[in-house]
């Protein structure tokens, strides 16, 4: 089910904005790729380009190359609304829709697109779903309760089982943990390390630490200078990267040396 | 820093051994005390035999320099000035009930004496001096709102829906804002002259239907529901949008299964305003529906009663003896009122039943 993705040479922009410059990078299928680096250098902005959400703010473009399993994403017959059906994304802050309850938040992907569903089987896909997000024995109780009900974590963990429940081929994370305790922060990240058996996924972090523990990869993004657009410094294993890496600037980054 | 854990009294300045945290205050009622001292005040010169408004204000007037003094001398300056800003804004609301609550009464007082079941059970057709009932003139308001209200809120709604989701900031937009405002301004016998003369163009001069009338109030509510409906839509989080795109949804998806029902509560409200604010309309349904003694159910032929037009016709020629035309004149006033409370009460109920779960 996982897909790969390979990026040439993509440069991000903002209206006249470049924010991302030349990014290339080759992310596996079936394995967890982190991405690092300081606040503002584009890491947000470039994981948005991998399922065309960038597009989705007034004047953002891209130019350059992103290949999913060898198709090009930005190719002119590509539709963005089947693209984002395949490469689900897990937002910063959690995001789930107020007016409808846990059970519907789950199964939101395909309620807001209409599509019918026994009962029975929509019961199957949220049951797997929440369990496949730990949040299962927590809500199995109050499944008709509002998803705004819940805590900033369970929010959160509920936004990644709607993400799984459509079962994408690739998930985008966005700092995922970065408004979540440490309990919570542990049950995304076993939840993350269940999920590459299937999954492709990209996650964004800013803790070196989570980096370390659930990535096999780990890409370090830096801006070129005050003022110039983020680029891809370097990536490779998350071993590599945090014992050996080959560039000054990311080792000074991982040592808290800056940034 | 070292952290100093043991016990000390520390001054409103927060600095270290200065005068303890408590200060003296007024009692604690003094603000309830104040507004039954005002009343009493304001009776006390009333009866030294001032007017009612020379006493109000008077009384007013002590409070408003007392009170601050008496707790500048207790106090402080901060608090007092807290006590002198509570009561101007106090007061100002106060200022602000005043003609509400003598409409209320008088609207009240005036329409109570006609209620009765024949009142709303009867037309005014054959009725000359007393009896007779605004039967008419009820069903003309409703339909004319209904077709008004059918008209308007779809347009209006459309309209904001392009100016918040499509339009962003592109220069149709633009002018479609700066036109909306232009037409919130509109008086409303210009709005009557227009639909009066549109009509024309088809029907022929001296025309008289409902549907002009609602046409003509539907220039004046659009706007309405167009500013408030966007302002509504707004309030959406951009987060809620990205979520369900996220997800594979389409846009025009996501604005009619997210985006809508987020901000329903909000547009029910406003559509009610809306109404609220076309139903009283008088002069461009005297242009364009004219005037009535009898039912007429059928907007689209002829004219129709509708309460305001109602109202004023029954001030304006009152016949012979004028008393009971004018007494029914006020109920249907008082009619139009509770029509729009009613409005406003089923709004808040549907805004209750569709407002966010968990925000209740
Ligand atoms: N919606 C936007 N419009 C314009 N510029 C933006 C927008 N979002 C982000 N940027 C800019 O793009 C750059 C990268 O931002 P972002 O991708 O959010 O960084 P990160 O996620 O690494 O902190 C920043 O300079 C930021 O100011
Ligand atoms: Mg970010």
């Amino acid at each position: 089910m996982a897909k790969s993705i390979d990026v040439s040479d993509l440069d991000i922009y903002y209206g006249d904005f470049l924010a991302v410059e030349g990014v290339t990078i080759p992310i596996r299928a079936r394995s967890v790729t982190a991405f690092i680096g300081p606040s503002g250098c584009g890491k947000s902005t470039f994981l948005r380009s991998l399922n065309r959400m960038h597009e989705v703010i007034p004047g953002a473009r891209v130019e350059g190359k992103v290949l999913i399993d060898g198709q090009d994403l930005y190719g002119a017959d590509i539709d963005p609304v089947a693209v984002r059906r395949q490469i689900g994304m897990v937002f910063q802050r959690p995001n789930p829709f107020p007016t409808m309850s846990i059970y519907d938040n789950v199964l939101a992907g395909s309620k807001l697109n209409s599509k019918r569903m026994k009962k029975a089987d929509a019961d199957v896909i949220v049951e797997r779903s929440l369990r496949a997000s730990n949040l299962w024995v927590e809500v199995k109780d109050r499944l008709g309760k509002p998803g705004s009900s819940l805590s900033g974590g369970q929010q959160q963990r509920l936004c990644i089982a709607r993400a799984v429940a459509v079962e994408p081929q690739v998930l985008l994370m966005d700092e995922p943990c970065s408004a979540l305790d440490p309990i919570s922060t542990s049950a995304i990240e076993d939840l993350i390390h269940e999920l590459k058996e299937q999954y492709t996924i990209v996650i964004v972090t800013h803790n070196m630490q989570q980096a370390a523990r659930v990535s096999e990869e780990t890409a370090f993004f830096n801006l070129a200078g005050v003022g110039k657009p983020g680029r891809l410094v370097e990536v490779g294993q998350t071993t590599k990267i945090f014992s050996n890496p080959d560039e000054e600037a990311t080792e000074a980054y991982i040592q808290g040396r800056f940034g | 820093m070292s952290v100093d854990t043991s016990p000390r009294t520390t001054g409103p300045s927060g600095l270290g051994d200065g005068p303890s945290l408590k200060q003296p205050s007024l009692p604690r009622r003094t603000g309830t005390f104040t507004a039954v001292a005002a009343v009493l005040l304001a009776l006390g010169f009333r009866a030294l035999g001032f007017g009612w408004v020379p006493a109000v204000f008077l009384a007013w007037l002590v409070v408003v320099i007392v009170v601050p003094l008496w707790s500048t001398s207790v106090e402080g300056s901060r608090k007092a000035i807290d006590r002198l800003v509570t009561i101007l804004v106090t007061s100002a609301f106060a200022l602000a009930m005043v003609p509400l609550a003598q409409i209320m009464y008088t609207v009240v007082s005036n329409g109570a004496s006609v209620m009765g079941i024949d009142f709303f059970t009867f037309s005014m057709r054959n009725v000359i001096g007393e009896g007779g009932g605004i039967y008419h003139a009820i069903w003309g308001t409703l339909l004319i709102t209904l077709a008004t209200t059918v008209m308007s809120v779809p347009i209006g709604v459309f309209t904001a829906i392009y100016l918040v989701e499509y339009g962003a900031n592109n220069r149709l937009s633009g002018w479609i804002r700066f036109l909306v405002d232009v037409m919130t301004g509109i008086p409303s016998i210009v709005a009557g002259l227009f639909a009066y003369a549109l009509f024309v163009v088809f029907f022929g001069p001296g025309v008289r239907m409902g549907f002009a009338g609602a046409v003509a109030l539907a220039v004046l509510m659009i706007p309405v529901v167009v500013r408030s409906v966007e302002e509504m839509l707004k309030l959406v989080p951009n987060e809620l949008r990205e979520a369900s795109y996220a997800l594979g949804v389409p846009k025009w998806r996501t604005i009619v299964k997210v985006v809508l029902p987020t901000a329903l509560a909000g547009i029910v409200t406003g559509v009610t305003l809306a109404i609220a604010r076309v139903i009283g309309e008088t002069a461009p349904l005297l242009i364009t529906v004219g005037v009535s003694d009898s039912v007429n159910f059928n907007i689209f032929d002829g004219r129709m009663a509708t309460l305001p037009v109602f109202a004023f016709n029954s001030i304006q020629s009152p016949g012979f003896p004028p008393g009971p035309s004018i007494d029914r004149a006020w109920g249907a006033a008082l009619v139009l009122m509770i029509i729009v409370m009613l409005l406003n009460l089923v709004a808040r109920l549907v805004s209750y039943v569709f407002s966010p779960k968990g925000e209740r």
